[in-house]
């Protein structure tokens, strides 16, 4: 039963999500927002799940003595002050001014703007040490990023504001966003369709369990 | 001196800047600190002439480290935003159509916008918001906020707050729940999205503050998506523009435009050239073109000079990487 109930509840939202796309009427209609609802419920109750299994696993790490068990303090103890003011800032715990709101704007905001901005460094390190026309192919991709990221910003314009309107660095890198790449884009989309209509179909009709984990 | 101390030396540095930042934020030192042209010029030059002395050590065999890489990559970013260089911004098609479509709305018309990006993408993403948010009231187009991401209704709320003291508003010029209203994040994905094509009460019974759907003047008489004009979507992944395309775009007929960044937007590419998506800001320097449209200029079209500044400097690297490539018979690699 385990295996078999999940597997049920599958095959029939399934279904149901592909007839009511062609078939969007009464019954149809009316089952596809009902498991839409359902949908929204779990995955509400999944963030909460996630939270306390966060606050789990970092609370055993501590327990235990694991490596990083430091951060894991660090986790706990944010987790719970934003808790706290969230809490104790009522319905209206996000207005400007709350204590919530001056913890995210100073602190969670620069934070993860930080991580994010760090791939900058990183990138210019990687392209630096392993970006190389090795052959044709590197060659054509090494001359397309120069094109683009001087295209997209505006000194591309200066550097070649010698030439006629049309032939613009950031005319070729539109050429570019247009059509080769566009044209690669819809090669790996349809790709991917494909492939996820077939997963989708050994799913729907339990060919394919590997998702219910276990053996 | 060890690694470990100097690591904790970096950290502490940074955090001492970090406050001194947070100081001259709020005492407004930044404002008064800004380099002549002539000074920016006499920088630019600097800068390039020890990239070209790099080269030259390069041709000589002697390699420069990462951390050399770091460091001009972190010079390239900050200093332009101290500099005084104006650059012409040029507004792509793309960008424009944005801005034509708003310009062919009502005033009054309902306009849907769902932020689904959080603070890590906010420096390049945040930008757009603002400047879409204020024509948006220039024109007195009526927005009804969302998000599929958790943080994307705070990022809203930064947002307002922002272009309303740009544009020296208060709360009484532009009224929540009249003017606009934010319904706050559902959990779901691409799921809300299809079942708001029927019903967007049942997905957000309360807006983010808890009032409910039908105590908010601006929502009542909103069932679906055949009662928006025009929506907009500002995202930075999954669920995101494709999900928006793929569901109320291709199933329920909504005309959708998109803010992504400068990552994603490749992507949604073919969504553009179908026809699908009706304009697109591809990310801080479409955020510049659509500053430069609204004249709303804000941190788009402040941050381009770092980012074209960056891009010269990172190129630079790369044709010096492969200098070093070929000087050594096309075999190594740079280690460090």
């Amino acid at each position: 039963m385990r295996r078999e109930v999940p597997l049920l509840i599958t095959g029939i939202v399934g279904i149901v999500f592909v007839v009511s796309y062609f078939i969007p009427h009464y019954p149809f209609s009316e089952m596809e927002h009902w498991f839409s609802d359902w949908f929204a419920i779990v995955a509400a109750c999944a963030i909460v799940l996630g939270a306390l299994n966060l606050m789990v696993v970092s609370g055993q790490k501590i327990a235990r003595r694991k490596e990083g068990w430091g951060y894991a303090i660090v986790i706990i103890a944010t987790f719970l002050l934003m808790t706290i003011f969230g809490l104790a800032g009522g319905t209206g715990f996000r207005e400007t001014g709350t204590g919530f709101d001056w913890l995210y704007k100073y602190t969670f905001i620069p934070l993860s703007a930080t991580m994010y901005a760090i791939l900058a460094f990183f990138v210019a390190s990687a392209s630096y040490r392993a970006f190389r026309a090795r052959n044709a192919e590197a060659t054509l991709l090494l001359a397309a990023a120069f094109l683009m990221m001087l295209g997209r910003v505006p000194v591309g314009d200066v550097i070649t504001c010698f030439m006629p309107e049309g032939a613009r660095m950031s005319d070729l890198a539109i050429w570019i966003m247009n059509f080769p790449q566009t044209a690669g884009q819809r090669a790996i989309m349809i790709g991917i369709a494909l492939g996820l209509v077939s997963t989708s179909l050994r799913i729907i009709l339990g060919v394919e369990r590997s998702y219910l984990g276990g053996e | 001196m060890k690694t470990r101390m100097v690591e904790i030396l970096v950290v502490i540095l940074i955090a001492v800047l970090a406050v001194v930042a947070y100081l001259g934020k709020i005492w407004g030192w930044h404002e008064g600190f800004v380099f002549s042209t002539s000074v920016s010029l006499a920088v630019v030059i600097l800068i390039f002439a020890s990239l070209i002395w790099i080269l030259v050590r390069t041709l000589m065999d002697k390699l420069v480290g990462r951390r050399i890489v770091f460091l001009y990559v972190g010079i390239a970013i900050t200093l332009p935003l101290f500099m005084s260089i104006e650059q012409e911004i040029v507004i792509s098609d793309e960008v424009q159509a944005i801005y034509d479509e708003l310009e062919q709305l009502q005033p009054g018309s309902k306009v849907l916008v769902s932020l689904d990006y959080d603070p890590a993408s906010a420096p390049e993403l945040q930008p757009m918001a603002e400047a879409f948010f204020g024509e948006c009231f220039k024109r007195d187009l009526k927005l009804i906020i969302m998000g599929l991401w958790p943080m994307g209704p705070q990022q809203a709320n930064q947002a307002i707050d922002t272009i309303m003291a740009r544009m020296g508003l208060d709360s009484t010029d532009v009224i929540y729940g009249e003017d606009y209203v934010n319904l706050g994040f559902q959990a779901g994905n691409e799921f809300v999205i299809q079942r708001m094509g029927s019903s967007f009460e049942a997905m957000f019974g309360t807006d983010y503050r808890g009032t409910p759907y039908q105590d908010l003047p601006l929502v009542r008489n909103v069932n679906n998506f055949s009662n928006i004009d025009f929506s907009y979507n500002i995202s930075a992944g999954f669920p995101g523009t494709v999900e928006w395309v793929q569901i109320a775009v291709d199933r329920f007929g909504l005309r959708l435009a998109a803010g992504n960044t400068a990552v994603q937007a490749p992507t949604v590419y073919p969504y553009l050239r179908a026809g699908q998506l009706v304009g697109l800001m591809g990310g801080m320097s479409g955020g510049a073109e659509f500053e430069k449209l609204t004249h709303l200029e804000g941190k788009a079209t402040t941050y381009m000079l770092s980012q074209s500044f960056s891009h010269i400097i990172v190129i630079g690297f790369i044709i010096i990487g492969n200098v070093a490539f070929f000087r050594s018979g096309r075999k190594s690699g740079l280690k460090e």
